[in-house]
């Protein structure tokens, strides 16, 4: 039987996420090779705005406004219109690595008991089977895993392909929700929003990051400047959100985001492993650090060696000097 | 309060050492082995909040039999006691094979809360804890960055990690919570930890002990591993020295170049 591939849509401030539309554009590869299918859903307070950017990558997409259920946790509403879905003829569930995706992959797996393949960075079909790559062990490998059966669950990475439009937008069609979630959905009694954090830090051209070396709160007052400078988005190492210098929300790297900007700017990190995880697509990398023996060097296109107190406020005056002349 | 911690064990991310055996499974004499970071931030929450409303705090690990010398390390923190199962039939188990298994044998337990951690720092999977909420049928709290129960009131409260902040989330219990970074930084285990830890109890189950045979007959994985390849390197670049305004023009130089500015 041929596959049929449903994408898991995710919204963000109403919009479809780009995560989200990369996932499409890897779902109708993999569906055209194999003379299958693929497929969107989308589930959201107000899903149309979304389903309609989700049907402009797939033939076909199923919006499902949850109502009340919308003040509930998304994923088990969201996990249960999946499988309504996997009821009608889905063979294979893709869905992002990001909390959300995650919870949802995670309660189908229990749910379903089909195998998952986790983190993938790209997929193709080896017969039957679908293969995927996928970064393991904090960077140090690349597997090619499959699962050997007609179903599988994939959580799919940032990057892993490029989202490009149909010439015709697909259909969308409207469908009440299932109302059963697949577990009983926690109540949401309040959405907090932490200062700073309206910009996505994915989908940002520049980011400029603060590790340790910025030395306490007060140090990312130079990272915020030189961000707003490069028109840019502020983001840290693990060392400076766990110091509580910084939310959570702007940690890079493998327990924090995975992003893929033009310019990576870094201003006393050090470059571990598990920040590598995060930033290592980005497209050029500068890093300012004192330590001319720190591993970001080794990825660095230019690896300034220096005080960043001294080389950051210089950038600052020099990117002022060339905006006025 | 009755809190029972999943809990893996997983290489030393400090060792920097882990790598894939020829068998394209996890080498696990290549590194040291700990508990997994964000299975600690939950044993860490768990312990404070015991010590806060009283109970006891479990952990459960499926691993080999070696696990228990991990599991110690938990029980040195302050865990009172540690169910291990352990079965030759579940070498090199997969992701729905772990999530049964972990559920069958919780579902033996009595608590009012389950921790897992939002994911491993070996596998990555992250949907193991939700999975086993899928199997128990449990309301899932997951990346905590608080957590607050209500004994009276037999419900728990999480502040669950947004994209922009948090969310602050309400179920009844028993629940199950995926654990972060964000619940704040491990103890590390007193002398006096360590020397109780040596005397308290690791239960070891079977898969016969959880009256199921899990594993598929035939104990061949349908999830597998094909192919191991090294990362792509990605060169080194140019070093800039120089006095700081000298260092920020060449910055600027590169940037305008390739038209970012
Ligand atoms: C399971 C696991 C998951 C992890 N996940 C992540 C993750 O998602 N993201 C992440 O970032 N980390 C993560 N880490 C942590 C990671 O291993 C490192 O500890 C962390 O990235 C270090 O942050 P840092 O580079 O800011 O600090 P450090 O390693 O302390 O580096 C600070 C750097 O600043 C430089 N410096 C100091 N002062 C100055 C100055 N005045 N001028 C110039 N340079 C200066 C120093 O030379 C040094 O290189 C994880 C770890 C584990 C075990
Ligand atoms: N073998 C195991 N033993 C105990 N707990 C586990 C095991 N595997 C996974 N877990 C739990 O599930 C969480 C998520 O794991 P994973 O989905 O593999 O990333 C871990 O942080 C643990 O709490």
């Amino acid at each position: 039987m041929p596959a049929t591939l449903l994408v898991l849509g995710e919204v963000a401030d109403g919009h479809l996420t780009k995560l989200s539309a990369e996932i499409a554009a890897l779902a109708r590869g993999l569906a055209a090779s194999a003379g299958g299918q693929a497929l969107g859903l989308v589930v959201d307070r107000a899903p149309d705005a979304a389903a309609g950017e989700l049907a402009a990558h797939l033939p076909r997409v199923v919006s499902v406004a949850l109502g009340p259920a919308a003040d509930e946790a998304w994923a088990p509403h969201a996990a249960a219109e999946a499988r309504r879905l996997v009821g009608e003829g889905a063979t294979h569930v893709l869905a992002g690595v990001t909390n959300d995706g995650r919870d949802v992959a995670g309660l189908l797996c229990g749910a379903l008991g089909w195998g998952i393949l986790a983190n993938a960075s790209g997929a193709a079909w080896d017969g039957d089977a679908l293969v995927v790559r996928a970064t393991v062990l904090a960077g140090k490998a690349i597997t090619r895993s499959t699962v050997e059966a007609p179903n599988a669950i994939v959580t799919v990475s940032p990057g892993a392909a490029e989202a490009s439009p149909l010439a015709v937008a697909g259909s969308v069609e409207s469908r009440s929700p299932v109302g059963q979630p697949v577990v009983p959905a926690a109540a949401v009694l309040d959405r907090v929003a932490e200062a700073g954090a309206a910009v996505s830090l994915e989908e940002a051209k520049v980011v400029v990051v603060g590790g340790r070396g910025v030395g306490g709160p007060e140090g990312f007052g130079l990272v915020d400047e030189l961000a707003g400078l490069l028109g840019g988005v502020t983001g840290a190492s693990r060392a400076a959100v766990d110091a509580g210098w910084i939310p959570y929300a702007r940690q890079i790297g493998q327990t924090g985001k995975v992003v893929r900007p033009t310019l990576y700017l870094s201003l006393g990190v050090s470059g571990a492993m598990q920040h590598r995880a995060g930033m290592q697509g980005s497209e050029h990398i500068v890093a300012v650090n004192r330590d001319p023996d720190a591993p970001i060097a080794e990825i660095a296109d230019l690896f300034v060696l220096g005080d960043l107190f001294e080389v950051g406020p210089a950038l600052a005056a020099e990117l002022r000097a060339r905006r006025g002349g | 309060m009755r809190i029972l911690v999943m809990t893996k064990p997983v290489p030393d991310p400090a060792a920097n050492a882990e790598r894939l055996g020829p068998d394209l499974r996890l080498d696990r004499a290549a590194s040291p082995t700990v508990v997994n970071g964000n299975d600690e931030y939950g044993l860490e929450a768990a312990l404070q909040l015991v010590e806060a409303h009283g109970g006891e705090v479990a952990i459960l690990t499926m691993a080999p039999a070696s696990g228990v010398e991990t599991m110690r390390k938990a029980l040195a923190m302050g865990a009172l006691r540690g169910v291990l199962v352990s079965d030759d039939a579940l070498a090199g188990a997969d992701i729905p094979t772990t999530i049964r298994v972990l559920a069958a044998a919780a579902a033996i337990q009595e608590w009012d809360l389950l921790l897992g951690g939002l994911d491993t720092s070996d596998g990555a999977g992250g949907a193991v804890t939700a999975g086993v909420a899928a199997r128990l049928g449990l309301p899932l709290l997951s990346a905590a960055a608080h957590i607050e129960p209500d004994e009276a009131a037999r419900t728990v409260r999480v502040k669950r990690l947004s994209a922009k902040g948090y969310d602050l989330l309400e179920a009844p219990m028993p629940a199950v919570v995926s654990c972060t970074q964000a619940l704040g930084t491990p103890r590390y285990p007193s002398l006096k930890g360590i020397m109780a830890a040596r005397t308290r109890q690791i239960t070891t189950l079977s898969l016969a002990d959880l009256g199921a045979d899990l594993a598929p007959a035939d104990r061949q994985w349908p999830s597998r591993v094909l192919a191991v390849e090294p990362p792509p390197s990605r060169a080194a670049g140019r070093t800039v020295t120089g006095d700081p305004a000298s260092q920020a023009r060449e910055i600027a130089d590169y940037l305008a170049d390739r038209r970012i500015i």
